[in-house]
């Protein structure tokens, strides 16, 4: 089965941002579109953070203060 | 679809596997290609994945895709997200990733890399894979609670405290361990040390840019700092030469030992995006690529191994670890095969970011199996390399003396016939002073890195790069461990003195989080310095206590499995739970008993201070002290890892008591009792 290029095009997008958002998830960043998103479909009353905030957030929740969970393996 | 169209295509990778696995166990005195190994494990694991997990997931867990996840039921665009499948198997592998399975296949390696071999595959398909894949399937129905509330909930308060704990000191254990190997691979190499003290300005530069220039950027900010990394590593070189700077950055064992301590202090109390966040991007990259990297090297250079399938020292007498095969060599291996410390991952972030009940099992199963292989792309590193260099790397110091013609003569003499000339020629071939007993199985893993990096890329002239390139890999994540490991061990540890006085439990205010932070630095900083001044390498005396440990963690994490298994009244079942948990408290138990009371020195700790202090009685300076401080120094250890091993010992025969008592009232209850969240309310007993 041949791909035109628009497909083979769509195909290497999604396969990026799949690498990318693998490669923020490691380090305990998620997505912030689909948090944006998120926030805007169920929270109709709440402005959702800034992508700075989110990331500052997410940063707090993966090393800061009370996370018992932080730590690597071995 | 008809049986042989569905089972043709796996009996034929279960062909190819058993043919492989028969040339590697077969071969003796031919050297064989290491390209064997790795084809044998990948169709074990095929295999495991595609019918042992799937019993599980459809038999014990009996996975429901139509079942709401806690990603879906708590959905908040933050903690609770669901999340792609390979995605979340990426966040999933780089959590649970580590030292672990690097080293204790290179330490294994001494008995020949067969009983290695089959451990890890063995392992990993009936144990740790499925620990992983239990936890994380009963934290999923949970909420994604974390270990220590689920024994808390499923077994009770006290099982809950005694666990806490228990993980508080197996932490305490694996950072000392950790630091240890750093310490042990920087100690005498100036080109070492400046790669990695290099780290430490780069990764704040790094986390400045992060947090004011370009928030959020990581890839930018890791690509710049990967550069600089790189430069370092081409630095370092230079340094190594200098005739000023060379000696400036060559520190000794003890002086390292303190620096780390304090480093591990001030980097604990610093803001997370300065040094920890930023430095975590760079090693968590630099791990997963060197990974595949080293995946890619073994398939392209396809290397002979050249260590034996197996050698003598399979009878205990060998000299990079004490004991014999049986219970020692489980202890050795490991994280490879099943590790405790998964359990706390499988119960961490991972199950509030599944999208779907089925992803548990790719995730779980799966991404230990792919751990698994990293051990056995260390054990084909180590194993790669001629066997008189790795005894000349990993026997203690007290056995080779200081010079290359005494090493090769003491290595000769065991056996792995070496010449002075190999040794000083290896040295110079990776651009360090001496290899003479560089124990602790980092620098042996960068050798073979080296050997087999350098044949694809850069040949000889690279190989000095590779192997502190490796180097830098394994301190850079092991720092990041021990950065984050301290933090976390602080606020454990202010949870169990919460319990004694409630003040201790504000993890804000100043007072108490500084005390836990110093009394957290000075617990794993003794047995770091115990293990780097002993004379036997530290790792001869720690590496077993922190494998048993780990190793314990595991059957309590497993225990756990087979009371909720009872509890869904799935008993039949509980096999699949049992058996590992049964086989890890005859290793750890056997394992244990042996380290306090074994009547070998070699072996016990209680007769190993016996003997000291019987010589100290009558006066006398046993080798490898040199004064009586020494001497009573030694005793006083001995009897603290006594100590150790005996409270881990009660430790897991406590939990495995509680755990037989929750199956037992679970057998007898006429319906299920099992607590889980979501999902229909009640549920039916078989």
């Amino acid at each position: 089965m041949a791909l035109s290029s628009m497909e083979l095009r769509d195909r290497l997008k999604t396969f990026s941002k799949c690498v990318c958002d693998g490669a923020r998830l490691m380090v305990g960043q998620g997505d912030y579109e689909a948090y944006a998103a998120h926030i805007r479909r169920t929270h109709t009353d709440q402005e959702p953070m800034s992508e700075r905030e989110f990331y500052r957030n997410r940063e707090n929740a993966r090393f800061g203060v009370g996370n018992r969970n932080g730590f690597r393996c071995c | 679809m008809s049986a042989i169209q569905k089972h043709g295509p796996w009996a034929l990778v279960g062909a190819l596997g058993a043919a492989a696995l028969a040339i590697v166990a077969t071969s003796r005195g031919e050297s064989i290609n290491a390209l064997w190994i790795v084809v044998a494990a990948v169709c074990v694991y095929l295999i495991s994945y595609r019918y042992y997990s799937l019993y599980i997931s459809e038999k014990v867990m009996r996975l429901d895709p139509a079942r709401e996840t806690p990603a879906h039921r708590h959905n908040d665009g933050l903690d609770y997200v669901p999340t792609n499948k390979t995605v979340l198997f990426g966040h999933h592998f780089a959590a649970i990733a580590g030292a672990g399975p690097l080293v204790g296949p290179v330490l294994a390696a001494q008995m020949g890399y067969l009983p290695g071999m089959l451990w890890i595959l063995a392992g990993v398909v009936l144990a740790g894979a499925v620990q992983d894949f239990m936890i994380l399937f009963i934290s999923m129905r949970r909420d994604g609670r974390s270990l220590g509330e689920l024994i808390r909930a499923e077994l009770g308060v006290i099982p809950g405290v005694i666990a806490l704990f228990g993980t508080f000191m197996i932490m305490v254990i694996l950072l000392a361990v950790l630091a240890m190997i750093v310490v042990k691979a920087l100690a005498e190499s100036p080109w070492g040390t400046f790669t990695v003290a290099a780290t430490i300005p780069i990764a704040i530069l790094m986390g400045l840019y992060a947090r004011f220039v370009r928030p959020g950027k990581i890839g930018e900010v890791s690509i710049l700092g990967f550069i600089l990394l790189m430069a370092a590593i081409i630095g370092g070189g230079q340094i190594n030469e200098h005739p000023v700077w060379g000696p400036a950055f060559t520190f000794t064992g003890t002086q390292l030992t303190w620096m780390l301590i304090g480093y591990g202090f001030i980097a604990s109390i610093l803001p997370v995006w300065l040094l920890l966040a930023p430095r975590d991007y760079l090693s968590t990259f630099l791990k997963i690529g060197t990974i595949i990297g080293l995946a890619l090297g073994i398939v392209v250079v396809a290397p002979h191994l050249q260590m034996p399938a197996m050698t003598k020292f399979v009878d205990g007498t060998g000299p990079v670890w004490a004991g014999s095969l049986f219970p020692f060599l489980f202890i050795t291996i490991a994280c490879g095969a099943v590790s405790g410390f998964h359990a706390l991952i499988s119960s961490g972030t991972t199950p509030k970011l599944l999208d779907n009940e089925m992803d548990t099992r790719f995730i779980g199963y799966g991404g230990m199996l792919m751990e698994s292989f990293v051990a056995i792309m260390a054990l084909v590193a180590a194993s790669v390399i001629d066997p008189g260099i790795y005894f000349t790397m990993n026997s203690p110091g007290a056995l080779l003396g200081t010079s290359a013609e005494t090493a090769a003569a003491a290595v000769t003499n065991l056996g792995f016939p070496i010449t002075p000339e190999v040794i000083t020629q290896t040295a110079k071939d990776v651009g360090e002073h001496s290899i003479i007993s560089r124990t602790g199985g980092a620098p042996t893993l960068a050798v073979g890195m080296a050997h087999i990096i350098s044949s694809a890329i850069g040949g000889k002239t690279m190989m000095a790069f590779w192997y502190h390139f490796a180097i830098l890999f394994e301190a850079l994540f092991i720092l990041t461990a021990v950065d984050a490991g301290t933090r976390a061990g602080r606020f454990m540890l202010q949870d169990l003195l919460g319990l004694i006085s409630p003040t201790f439990k504000d993890t804000t205010a100043w007072a108490p989080s500084i005390l836990a932070t110093a009394l957290c630095v000075s617990a794993w900083g003794y047995f770091l310095y115990q293990g780097v001044t002993d004379p036997l390498g530290g790792i001869y005396t720690l590496w077993p206590l922190f494998g048993i440990s780990n190793q314990m963690l595991a059957a309590v994490a497993l225990t756990l499995a087979t009371v909720v298994i009872f509890k869904m009244k799935r008993e039949r079942y509980a096999f699949v739970t049992i058996i590992p948990t049964v086989w890890l408290l005859i290793c750890t138990l056997n394992a244990g008993w042996q380290k306090i009371f074994s009547a070998d020195p070699k072996i016990g700790f209680l007769s190993h201070a016996d003997r000291f202090s019987a010589a100290i009685a009558e006066g006398k300076v046993l080798g490898p002290a040199k004064n009586m401080v020494d001497m009573h120094k030694i005793v006083f250890n001995d009897r603290i890892d006594a100590a150790l091993a005996v409270m881990f010992v009660g430790l897991v025969v406590a939990i495995a008591a509680f755990g037989i008592m929750a199956c037992v009232k679970a057998y007898r209850a006429e319906r299920w009792t099992a607590l889980e969240s979501g999902g229909p309310t009640a549920v039916p007993a078989e």
